[in-house]
């Protein structure tokens, strides 16, 4: 998991259905789609190295606690 | 087909009507919790699929074919085009925390219909509305946060108020909140263990997703649950413990200073070792608890025991608005008390800030920005529920101040029955040996009566020795921990929006790299809201009473600007004739924000507005008197400084929401003068077929 290139589209219902709620979990806690990503910058920037997992981890973490938007509601 | 949906709807509207009717208008019986919930259900759901709809189609005439900036300027970090569904969870996490539990629980004084009319009008006309709105204005203006959307369509004072604004209403939420985990864990060694606990439990996660399998949350966060719930059991033997339980009992003036060491220290470390970590156990637990409590309702369909309207919420009653948690009549107190579940201000800031960058395409805009705000009422519908099931003798023995009740069970037991609610001594200890506490006195803020609530719902799905003392704790570490979250979370944003300001004076002190600044800016945010904290809490007439309606007004303030906003984006879009959509909700916010913060400043009853009760005190120093509740001339003094501090933070309010309010009508003449548009809208970019596939 998290390591394939794989749209969600082309999953079986119940493994697409599973992937979303990791998805959901993540993205909950600021980490977006790795997949999505990854293959975002192969597309778009082929020019580009996408980032490891490892450091694409620590960026989002830092970015989503580091500005000055950490703050979640009441 | 579509006469049959049309049928369908038809009858969800009926059945909405019909349990709502049920539980206002069966006088003297006991009501089933189930009537308020599938009342509040239906009538989200058919608000949501014509009013939701109607907003959409008609007053923002959303656009399917429309390129959002997550489509624009995807980058698969920050802007990334995302399902619906999963974009809904997060938005709905993000918005979703302590305050639909609190307010509605707070609220129960006055009895369960109040809360649950205002719940459920509320948000289908004023919350989801803000909430939707503000992400249709930002989504369309590149995912701008509402302070830079403020300034663009109005200007920049009152961008620079609002944005002032937010910061002085963050320092009051961190406060607010800090001081519901303080109540909760005073005398508790049980419940401060756990929470203690969280912390080597959450540095050991971070550890292990840095440098032993990195970024790998699902099996660190389920080991990490698997520990918190350990740490509860482990309480339990603590707090049994002769030699144990005494070290881990505090007071609450040393855990105020424990907490405000704390939110220092958490802040300035490095994110990934206790900030992230403990993020991601809260969210999880926090969405766990909900779905079970939800469950839980469904399952145990318990009896409502508070009456539909006590004393202190009906009209005609001699004790009307005098109530011991908070003092006020139904208007315009109850909209104060009750904001997050009805409308909250604060998701502006959501709804203007992350989501509109993960949104796929504007159509997915009902269902995240009305449907999420919804969902967040349903929260606050569960712990109003979850308030009322519990003997309301118990209730207001837990949440009334000493000042009022007395300190010991005979003399609490005594004023509660006094005022027509039956309770005896043994039950309130038997309640407290109940739950593995000492005491249930005094415990003001929610977050305990709330729990006492879901272990009783969570007990009778799960039934077992001693598991009501286990579920209990399981609810306050649920609720300390995201509130924990939120304070170091609060502090480190509260830290970067001080330093920009002083920035603006001192230019080295924006150096947010440099320890000096860091320090100087955590410093001042700490030392602002740990004040208001450390005041309220040795308040002798008990912080909750003050500081929580200074939280609502605060809130509903944010709200009533986001709603300015949104009715000066209509006029200027020239949608005049659909502007009563955020005028009617912007209109009823300033009504109650001003009337409230102008009763709680001038009114001459000492119990209510702030100024009488300094100028009561200050006659009873000159004349050499200690009026109750305070115990010596330190605590005399101490409540004219708080009525002072109080007063003149209620009054920056009323400033930034008259200011605001100024420049929207000054803004709507302009628009209105001008025979085009006058938006600031990005301009149109169309989708390309394959943007809309796969969506």
């Amino acid at each position: 998991m998290g390591t394939q290139l794989v749209p969600v589209g082309q999953f079986q219902a119940h493994r697409r259905v599973w992937r979303r709620l990791v998805q959901t979990a993540r993205l909950c806690c600021g980490i977006p789609d790795y997949d999505n990503y990854v293959r975002h910058v192969l597309e778009k920037h082929p020019d580009r190295t996408p980032m490891d997992y490892k450091t694409f981890f620590r960026e989002r973490q830092e970015a989503r606690f580091g500005g000055g938007n950490g703050f979640r509601c009441c | 087909m579509k006469g049959f949906s049309k049928i369908a709807w038809a009858a969800l509207a009926v059945l909405g009507a019909f349990c709502l009717g049920t539980v206002a208008l069966r006088q003297g019986e006991t009501v089933n919790a189930l009537w308020i919930v599938v009342a509040a259900v239906s009538i989200y759901l058919v608000a949501y699929r014509y009013y939701g709809l109607f907003i959409a189609n008609k007053v923002m005439q959303l656009d399917a074919t429309r390129a959002t900036p997550a489509v624009l300027r995807n980058d698969g970090l920050d802007f990334v085009p995302t399902n619906k569904h999963v974009l809904f969870g997060h938005h709905f996490a993000a918005i979703a925390g302590a305050g639909p539990l609190v307010g509605p629980v707070l609220a129960a004084q006055m009895g369960y219909l109040p809360g649950m009319l205002w719940l459920i009008c509320g948000v289908v006309l004023a919350g989801a509305v803000q909430d939707f709105m503000v992400l249709f204005i930002s989504s369309r203006r590149d995912a701008r946060s509402l302070g830079d959307l403020v300034r663009e369509e109005m200007g920049q004072v009152p961008g620079t108020i609002a944005l002032f604004g937010a910061f002085l209403i963050m320092i009051i939420i961190l406060a607010v909140l800090a001081m519901v985990v303080v109540n909760a864990l005073a005398e508790s060694p049980w419940g401060m263990f756990t929470v203690v606990a969280t912390m080597p439990i959450a540095v050991m996660m971070g550890v292990y997703m840095r440098y032993i399998r990195p970024g790998k949350i699902g099996e660190i966060s389920v080991v990490g649950l698997i520990l918190l719930l350990g740490a509860i059991w482990g309480g339990g033997q603590i707090a049994a413990s002769p030699t144990w339980g005494p070290a881990f009992t505090f007071s609450k003036e040393a855990i105020v200073w424990m907490m405000v060491g704390y939110g220092f220290v958490a802040s300035v470390l490095p994110v990934w070792l206790l900030l992230a970590p403990r993020d991601y156990l809260s969210t999880f637990l926090k969405i766990g608890t909900i779905v079970a409590l939800a469950i839980g309702i469904l399952v145990v369909m318990p009896d409502l025991k508070m009456p539909a309207l006590t004393q202190f919420g009906s009209f005609g009653s001699p004790e009307y608005g005098k109530g011991p948690v908070w003092v006020g009549g139904l208007f315009p107190f109850l909209f104060i008390t009750i904001a997050c579940g009805a409308v909250s201000g604060f998701h502006a800031l959501i709804s203007s800030g992350t989501t509109p960058k993960l949104l796929a395409n504007e159509r997915h805009m009902p269902y995240i920005g009305y449907g999420g705000m919804l969902m967040e009422s349903f929260v606050a519908i569960m712990a109003l529920v979850a308030a009322a099931i519990i003997e309301p003798g118990v209730y207001f023995a837990m949440n009334s101040p000493p000042a009022i009740v007395g300190g010991d069970v005979a003399t609490v037991a005594a004023k509660v029955t006094e005022w027509g609610f039956v309770i005896t001594p043994d039950v309130l200890e038997a309640t407290a040996k109940e739950i593995g506490e000492s005491t249930i006195l005094n415990r003001a803020g929610g977050a305990p009566t709330l729990a006492v609530g879901i272990a009783q719902i969570l007990h009778s799905v799960l039934p077992g020795e001693d598991t009501m003392a286990f579920w209990y704790h399981f609810a306050i570490l649920f609720e300390a921990l995201f509130i924990l979250t939120a304070v170091d979370a609060g502090t480190r944003a509260g830290r970067f929006m001080l330093q920009d300001l002083l920035g603006n004076f001192v230019p080295a002190l924006r150096k947010t790299e440099s320890w000096g600044a860091n320090i100087i800016g955590t410093g001042g945010c700490v030392a602002l809201w740990g004040y208001l904290l450390y005041t309220g809490v040795t308040d002798p007439f008990g912080g909750i009473r003050t500081l929580w309606p200074l939280f609502g007004i605060s809130n509903q303030m944010l709200a009533g600007i986001a709603l300015m906003l949104g009715t000066v984006v209509l006029f200027k879009l020239k949608r005049d004739r659909y502007a009563w959509v955020t005028i009617i909700p912007a209109v009823w916010l300033l009504l109650c924000t001003t009337s409230a913060g102008l009763i709680k400043i001038f009114d001459d009853n000492p119990a209510q507005g702030f100024l009488a009760q300094a100028r009561k005190f200050q006659d009873a120093i000159a004349s050499g008197t200690i009026t109750a509740p305070a115990k010596d001339l330190g605590q005399m003094h101490q409540i004219v400084v708080n009525a002072y501090v109080n007063t003149g933070l209620t009054a920056l309010f009323l400033f930034v929401v008259a200011a605001v309010l100024v420049y929207s009508v000054k803004t709507i003449l302009a628009a209105r003068r001008s025979p085009q548009r006058t938006d600031k809208e990005t301009k149109y970019v169309a989708l390309e077929p394959h943007q809309m596939a796969d969506l």
